[in-house]
């Protein structure tokens, strides 16, 4: 693996730079500005991949379904209202490509999407704590260097049912916000909730654990 | 107080998301943080889900390979070539 694809930890939010320059962007798209196309991919690139991979099943076909969608999205550019923003409509189509990909039968089926955000024996018959959380919450880069953490965290995020990891992408990593996600991946606020908790709870678990065993 | 109508802890962690995203209404955003006031384990545990939230959002993009740049410039360039001549 090239050192390009290693995960690493910010000291800050990454957010992608959107709406406020969009029109300017959009002139340059049209006059034929393939810089600024190429660094308009590069703002959205790793964000959609990250989602596409929650459609299908290999790497190669959630590229191909990127690449798919930005060839959608220059040929209708000139049918951008600019009634969402330009990142929510770019996902928005990337999603009803990555939806049409065909391959997403093996990804399809509805993995436990309920189910309790700490395990069930982790309490006593009256619902109140027999193994209570370990702490680990002020020293967990100390003790395990930001690169190793990040590494866990994409671990644990790639075990996630895909809704939990789509949701989870775009709200907790790529930083949108509820509403967006919910218009990019028909879901009902109160879903998405349930989604982004049973995705944040298995991360919980995930860095739990790994901190636990270092003791 | 109704102790009936508290949380208990296990009920509690199921609403740590809800409760960070604003999501409880008034009265249950009051039990949920008397819970908390008495309970150090789930309030212990609302703090690894927001450091939890914090690390994931900490999660730096992969940079687009040369390949995939390269791919995407032609991309590009085939769509400008089937844009009719007046739109350019
Ligand atoms: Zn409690």
């Amino acid at each position: 693996m090239s050192t390009i694809a290693l995960p690493r930890l910010s000291s800050r939010r990454t957010l992608a730079p959107v709406d406020a320059d969009a029109p300017l962007l959009l002139a340059r798209l049209r006059a034929g500005d393939e810089a600024a196309f190429v660094g308009l991919v590069a703002t959205h690139h790793d964000a959609m991949l990250r989602l596409a991979s929650t459609f299908v099943s290999s790497r190669a076909v959630a590229e191909e379904v990127v690449q798919d969608t930005w060839l959608a999205v220059v040929r209708g550019i000139e049918r951008f209202e600019g009634r969402s923003s330009l990142r929510t409509w770019l996902l928005t189509i990337l999603v009803n490509r990555a939806r049409s990909a065909g391959t997403r039968e093996a990804r399809s089926v509805p993995i436990a999407d309920a189910g309790p955000a700490v395990d069930r024996s982790r309490f006593d018959a009256s619902g109140h704590w027999s193994s209570p959380p370990e702490h680990w919450v002020e020293d967990a880069e100390n003790r395990l260097g930001a690169a190793a953490l990040a590494t866990l965290i994409r671990d644990a995020l790639a075990e996630l049912p895909a809704r939990q990891r789509a949701v989870i992408a775009l709200h907790d990593v790529d930083g949108l916000r509820a509403a967006e996600v919910c218009e990019i991946l028909s879901l009902t606020p109160s879903n998405q909730r349930v989604l982004l908790h049973r995705g944040r709870s298995h991360l919980r678990q995930a860095l739990e654990s790994a901190l636990g065993e270092n003791d | 107080m109704l102790l009936s109508r508290d949380f208990v802890c296990e009920q509690a962690v199921e609403l740590a998301s809800d409760y960070l995203e604003g999501a409880l209404s008034r009265r249950e955003r009051r039990r949920f943080e008397r819970h908390l006031a008495g309970c150090p384990h789930c309030t212990e545990y609302l703090g690894q889900m927001r450091e939890t939230i914090r690390l994931t959002g900490r999660l730096l993009p992969e940079d687009l390979s040369p390949q995939m740049q390269a791919a995407f410039s032609e991309l590009y360039r085939r769509w400008r070539a089937e844009l009719p001549a007046d739109k350019t």
